[in-house]
């Protein structure tokens, strides 16, 4: 008996991630049905696409100022073992905008948005809020989870062309003043080597990572414990897979949008 | 009007409800007393489908609760919650008017706000209060806007869930009065869950008291304190000694 535990064990593990998956999945699945049926709650939305979008900007906007410029001097010192620094400005458009920018951006909107989220929408529910709503005839799933979840997919990927942006920005900067290349040549190249699909497959990441973030946000706040300590859990459990989903589906998406 | 025939609930192996069979007439004030824990949320939350019970029939006016149209079903009620969960993010007038700002009943929003501020009025406060937000309220404020949201649509029936916890004495005597006022003023069919026992003779005109996951007892108020069952008895009186438990 005793040698077949762990064989137990490993099989109720499977057995609840598989379970969690599937209510997720049903979770998702109802939200986007509400999304696309009426009535719509166009001012959750709104409310929901400042929270998220806007307010995350300057947290967006660092992170890729910083990782622009970090991603420079590395490209530049690497470059130089086999005489390619001039490829700097090219990679550093690249990797931003295809890579770094949705994946980044991504994360920094997951540890701000998915835990905000659950955090309040968990607070919801120990308070009863959520049943409130229920006894006054609306739908939480489409009150508060369908406008959060639209907000977010619709926003990250504006917030990850502007995190593009300052992060060619960052690149730009320690590239001129730093690494003296010519300003004109840096942005001349960055530009030529830019292709639209670029921008675009990161967009498109972008989309997907925002869903994921409102999509775990909300989940696991509401379907919170009790309590200030169910409330915390649900935050982490928020923060933890939505990042873990992001860089999961991120290989996912980097497969079926560049393979071949 | 609101009828329970068998209604079971157990989370997991504990049974909460085990059988509870109940009838509250039209237009009558039933007040469920029971010692904590002893299920009386969840029997309230098993009518309005917030908890779907494992067994049994809850019939509201006659109609299945499980089979009738979920809007319309809600409709008939109006809930004040035991920590009142007022909307953190709304105003407290928005709070008030928030059914009838949308789903079927929706009203224009000058509409909604006059009929928030009228109810506001009825259960005691200015309309001043109405641009506050819940976290600017005392306890005591925080129900009365609680109280009002629940008779904002002027339901049929109203839950109140624990309506005096947490409130000094003489708050408590207030909100008792106002619940019913309201309710006789209404005409509306009421049912309290509480085991404060001077919300009991305050607002019932039946009296049931949940234990072991069954209605244990019925009777009016008079009926209550005349009544031999030891376990009534030992529970109004607030024992240590008795049927009941003193430690759950």
């Amino acid at each position: 008996m005793s040698l077949l535990a762990p064989v137990a064990r490993l099989g109720r593990a499977v057995l609840g991630a598989l379970a969690a998956t599937g209510r997720v999945a049903i979770f998702a699945a109802e939200s986007l049905s509400h999304i696309v049926r009426p009535p719509f709650y166009g001012r959750e939305f709104l409310t929901a696409a400042l929270q998220i979008g806007w307010m995350s900007l300057p947290v967006v906007g660092l992170t890729a100022l910083f990782t622009g410029a970090a991603l420079a001097l590395q490209i530049y010192v690497g470059g130089a073992r086999f005489n390619a620094e001039s490829v700097v400005p090219s990679i550093v458009a690249i990797g931003m905008t295809r890579e770094l920018g949705p994946v980044l951006g991504g994360l920094m909107v997951a540890a701000r948005v998915a835990s905000s989220i659950a955090a309040e929408l968990g607070t919801m529910k120990v308070t009863e809020q959520i049943d409130a709503l229920v006894t006054l005839s609306t739908n939480p799933m489409k009150y508060l989870a369908a406008p959060r979840i639209l907000a977010a997919t619709v926003t990250v990927p504006v917030l990850v062309a502007v995190g593009d942006s300052i992060g060619i920005m960052g690149g730009w900067l320690v590239g001129v003043n730093r690494l003296d290349f010519n300003s004109a040549t840096y942005l001349h190249n960055t530009i030529q080597f830019l292709e639209p699909w670029d921008v675009g497959s990161g967009l498109v990441k972008g989309a997907v990572f925002g869903f994921i973030v409102a999509l775990m946000g909300c989940y696991y706040g509401m379907n919170s414990g009790r309590g200030a300590m169910g409330v915390g859990a649900a935050t982490k459990a928020a923060v933890v897979g939505a990042s873990v989903l992001i860089l999961a589906s991120n290989y996912l998406l980097t497969e079926v949008l560049f393979s071949a | 009007m609101i009828e329970l025939a068998g209604v079971h609930k157990a989370f997991g192996t504990n049974a909460v409800l085990r059988g509870v069979d109940l009838l509250v007439p039209r237009g009558t004030s039933m007040v469920i007393i029971g010692g904590s824990g002893t299920g009386k949320s969840v029997l309230l939350k098993c009518i309005l489908g917030l908890v779907r019970p494992d067994a049994g029939v809850v019939r509201i006016a006659g109609e299945n609760a499980r089979t009738a149209g979920r809007e319309a079903f809600l409709a008939r009620f109006g809930m004040l919650f035991q920590g009142s969960a007022l909307f953190d993010s709304l105003p407290v007038w928005q709070n008030v008017a928030f059914r009838l700002m949308r789903g079927a009943t929706k009203r224009p929003r000058d509409e909604a706000r006059a009929i928030a501020i009228e109810k506001l009025r009825r259960v005691g406060l200015g309309p001043e209060v109405g641009e506050l937000y819940p976290a600017e309220l005392s306890g005591g404020m925080q129900k009365r806007v609680g109280l009002a949201r629940a008779i904002a649509a002027e339901p049929e029936i109203i839950f109140f869930d624990e309506p005096t916890t947490g409130l000094d004495p003489i708050m408590a005597g207030v909100i008792d009065d106002l619940i019913r006022e309201i309710v006789v003023e209404m005409g509306a069919t009421a049912m309290t869950i509480t085991h404060d026992m001077r919300t009991v003779r305050a607002v019932a005109d039946h009296v049931a008291m949940l234990h072991d996951g069954i209605i244990r007892w019925t009777g009016t108020v008079q009926e209550m304190d005349a009544t031999p069952d030891p376990y009534v008895h030992q529970f109004i009186n607030g024992l240590a000694q008795g049927p009941i438990a003193s430690v759950r």
